[in-house]
C-alpha cells in the first residue's frame, strides 16, 4: 500500500472524481459546480435539506437521469482507475451502469424469486453457466447478510420477505455484478429501526471490499457510518471532508447549523 | 344534542336511502333486462341445441340444419384475427409506451388509435372491401375475415397492453436498468411478463368482441348459406401443413343467426336462438377465462 502510495500520490485511493458538475432538469438548474472525491473502500455520505440535489447527484453517477426527459450535464465525473467520464456522450450509460451498482430508497425486489433477483445482474451480463450462477448468488447473499435466513427458500418470492429483508436482497443484487462504486439513495428511509441497525451494520461491514456513496437524510446515519460528509444546499456542495471533521468542526457557517438543527 | 341536529341527521339519513333505493334499482333494470334476454334465448333455443345441431350444415329444412359450418368459420376467422392482431397490437403498444419518444407525433398517433376504437365496425368492413378485397384480391375469404377484425380489434389489445404496461412501477424499470440492462432486455425480462396478466385479458376481451362482429363481415361479403368446410390444413407431404384454408369463403355464427332470423319460417327462428344462446356461451365463457387470467397473474406477480 505504502508502495503504491509514493508511485502515485492520492490517485491510486480515489475512486471517482466530480469535476464542476452543473446538472440541468429542462430550464431548472439543479446541480451548481459540485466537486467532490470519492475515496476507494470507504463510504461517502451526501447530506442535506429535502431538495438539495443530492439524490440527483447520486443518480449521475449510474446515469439514471438519462432515462428522463431533457436533462443536461456539464462538468465530468471521472471513475478511476481509468479516468473514463461517465458523463461523456460518447460512452454508452448501459457500460456505466454495469460498472456501478444502485440501491434504491424503497425496496424494490423483481417480482421474482430471491434466486433471480440477485442472479439478474449476471444474467444481463450474458453469464448462463448455472454454477457460477449459483455460486455468485451464495456468495452475495451472504455478503448482503441474509444467506443463513433466506438459504431454504431460494427460489421463493422474494416480495415475501420483509422489508429490511428485500432491502438486503437488493444490496446482494447490486453486489453481485461486483460494482466498482455501489450508490446507496437513503437505503434505510423506507424501514423500520431494527433494519435500519442491520442495514448500516452491513454498510459498514461492505466497505471492507466496496466503495460506497450513500445519501441519507439521517444525519446519525451519516455521522455513525461514513468516512467522508459532503453537505449539499441548494445544488452546491457546501463542505466536504472527513465525518469527523465535518460533524465536530465544521467549517462553514451553513453546514454548522444544518448539523445543529438550527435549519433544514 | 339540540332537536333541531337530530332532525338535520334525518334529513341526510333519508337522502342517503333514497339514493340508495334508485342506484339498486337501475342495477335491477339493467340485470332483469340481460336476464330477460338470456332466458328467452335459453327457452327458444336449448330444446333445439342436440349433438346433431353442432355437425349438421345449414339446410332448407329447419330439424335437419346445423352450425358446422358456422362454428368451424368462426373458429379459423378467430385463429386468423389472433394470429393478425396480436402480434402488431402488442408491438405497437410497447413502440408507443416505451420506445416512442413523448411528441406531438406520438401524442397525436395516440390520439387517434383512441379514435379507432369507436368507430364503427361497419366503417372497417368497407375499408377492407375496398383494399383487401379489390386491391389486394384477397377474395371474400378467411383471410380477409381475418385481416378485418384484426384491425377491428386491434386498437383494444394497444390499449390494454398499454395501460397494463404503463401499471408497472418506475422502481422496477429502474432497478432493471441500474444492473445495467437494456431496453430490450428490461422490456423481455420485466415489462412483458409482468404485464402478460393484462396483455392477456386484453386479447380476450378483443377476441371475444371480434366473435360476435357480423356487420364488417357482411359489407366485405361473407356468404350467408355455406354448406362445406374449409380445406384441411393438414396435408400429406411435407411441411404437412398448409394455408389454403385462409383462402377459402367462410361463414360465422353471428351471419349464421342473421341467415336465420331473416327467414319467415318460425322454425328458423328457433335455430337463431340455439345458435345466439351458443355464441353467447362461447363469449361469457371468453371473458370468464379472461377473469380468471388477471386473477392467476396478480396473485403471480404482486409488487
Amino acid at each position: 500500500m505504502q508502495m503504491e502510495q509514493n508511485l502515485k500520490p492520492n490517485e491510486e485511493r480515489w475512486r471517482a472524481e466530480v469535476k464542476d458538475l452543473s446538472f440541468k432538469y429542462g430550464e431548472k438548474q439543479v446541480l451548481n459546480k459540485i466537486n467532490l472525491k470519492i475515496h476507494e473502500h470507504k463510504i461517502t455520505a451526501l447530506i442535506g435539506p429535502s431538495g438539495c440535489g443530492k439524490t440527483t447527484l447520486l443518480r449521475c453517477f449510474n446515469r439514471m437521469h438519462d432515462l428522463y426527459q431533457t436533462i443536461k450535464y456539464d462538468g465530468e465525473i471521472l471513475i478511476y482507475p481509468d479516468k473514463k467520464n461517465i458523463l461523456s456522450s460518447d460512452l454508452d450509460p448501459i457500460e456505466v451502469r454495469m460498472r456501478i451498482g444502485m440501491v434504491f430508497q424503497k425496496p424494490n425486489p423483481f417480482p421474482k424469486s430471491i434466486y433471480e433477483n440477485v442472479a439478474y445482474g449476471l444474467r444481463v451480463r450474458g453469464i448462463k453457466n448455472k454454477n457460477v450462477i449459483d455460486e455468485k448468488v451464495e456468495i452475495s447473499l451472504k455478503q448482503a447478510g441474509l444467506w443463513t435466513e433466506v438459504r431454504d427458500v431460494l427460489h421463493q418470492p422474494a416480495m415475501a420477505l420483509s422489508g429490511g429483508q428485500q432491502q438486503r436482497v437488493c444490496i446482494a443484487r447490486a453486489l453481485a455484478i461486483e460494482p466498482e462504486l455501489l450508490l446507496l439513495d437513503e437505503p434505510t428511509s423506507a424501514l423500520d429501526p431494527i433494519s435500519t441497525a442491520h442495514i448500516e451494520e452491513l454498510i459498514n461491514e461492505l466497505k471492507k471490499n466496496w466503495t460506497i456513496l450513500i445519501v441519507t437524510h439521517n444525519l446519525y446515519q451519516a455521522a455513525r457510518a461514513s468516512d467522508y460528509t459532503a453537505f449539499m444546499y441548494m445544488g452546491e456542495m457546501i463542505e466536504f471532508g472527513a465525518s469527523k471533521k465535518i460533524f465536530t468542526n465544521p467549517e462553514n457557517v451553513k453546514t454548522e447549523n444544518y448539523i445543529t438543527g438550527r435549519f433544514g | 344534542m339540540s332537536q333541531y341536529n337530530r332532525d338535520i341527521i334525518k334529513i341526510k339519513k333519508m337522502y342517503e336511502s333514497v339514493f340508495i333505493i334508485i342506484s339498486l334499482l337501475s342495477l335491477l333494470f339493467s340485470i332483469v333486462i340481460l336476464m330477460l334476454l338470456v332466458f328467452d334465448l335459453a327457452k327458444n333455443g336449448i330444446p333445439r341445441i342436440n349433438f346433431d345441431f353442432f355437425i349438421n350444415f345449414p339446410s332448407r329444412f329447419p330439424e335437419k340444419a346445423g352450425i358446422l359450418s358456422a362454428w368451424v368459420g368462426s373458429l379459423c376467422v378467430m385463429f386468423t384475427t389472433a394470429i393478425m392482431a396480436i402480434p402488431l397490437g402488442i408491438a405497437s403498444a410497447i413502440y408507443l409506451e416505451e420506445y416512442a419518444p413523448k411528441n406531438i407525433i406520438t401524442q397525436w398517433i395516440e390520439l387517434n388509435i383512441i379514435n379507432l376504437a369507436a368507430i364503427p365496425s361497419i366503417t372497417f368492413g368497407l375499408m377492407a372491401l375496398g383494399i383487401f378485397v379489390y386491391k389486394m384480391n384477397l377474395g371474400q375469404s378467411i383471410l380477409t375475415a381475418g385481416l378485418t377484425l384484426g384491425m377491428l380489434v386491434l386498437p383494444i389489445i394497444i390499449v390494454t397492453t398499454r395501460e397494463s404496461l404503463k401499471s408497472i412501477p418506475k422502481n422496477l424499470r429502474e432497478a432493471a436498468y441500474a444492473l445495467g440492462a437494456s431496453r430490450w432486455q428490461m422490456i423481455w425480462d420485466h415489462l412483458l411478463p409482468y404485464s402478460s396478466g393484462g396483455i392477456v385479458t386484453g386479447v380476450i376481451i378483443a377476441l371475444s368482441r371480434a366473435i360476435g362482429e357480423t356487420a364488417p363481415l357482411i359489407t366485405i361479403g361473407a356468404l350467408t348459406f355455406i354448406a362445406f368446410l374449409p380445406s384441411t390444413p393438414f396435408s400429406d407431404q411435407f411441411p404437412f401443413v398448409n394455408f389454403q384454408w385462409m383462402s377459402d369463403p367462410f361463414t360465422v355464427m353471428p351471419i349464421q343467426m342473421f341467415n336465420w332470423v331473416s327467414r319467415p319460417q318460425s322454425e328458423f327462428h328457433v335455430n337463431a336462438a340455439a345458435t345466439g344462446l351458443i355464441l353467447l356461451l362461447m363469449t361469457m365463457f371468453m371473458n370468464g377465462f379472461a377473469i380468471y387470467i388477471r386473477y392467476k397473474f396478480r396473485k403471480k406477480y404482486k409488487w
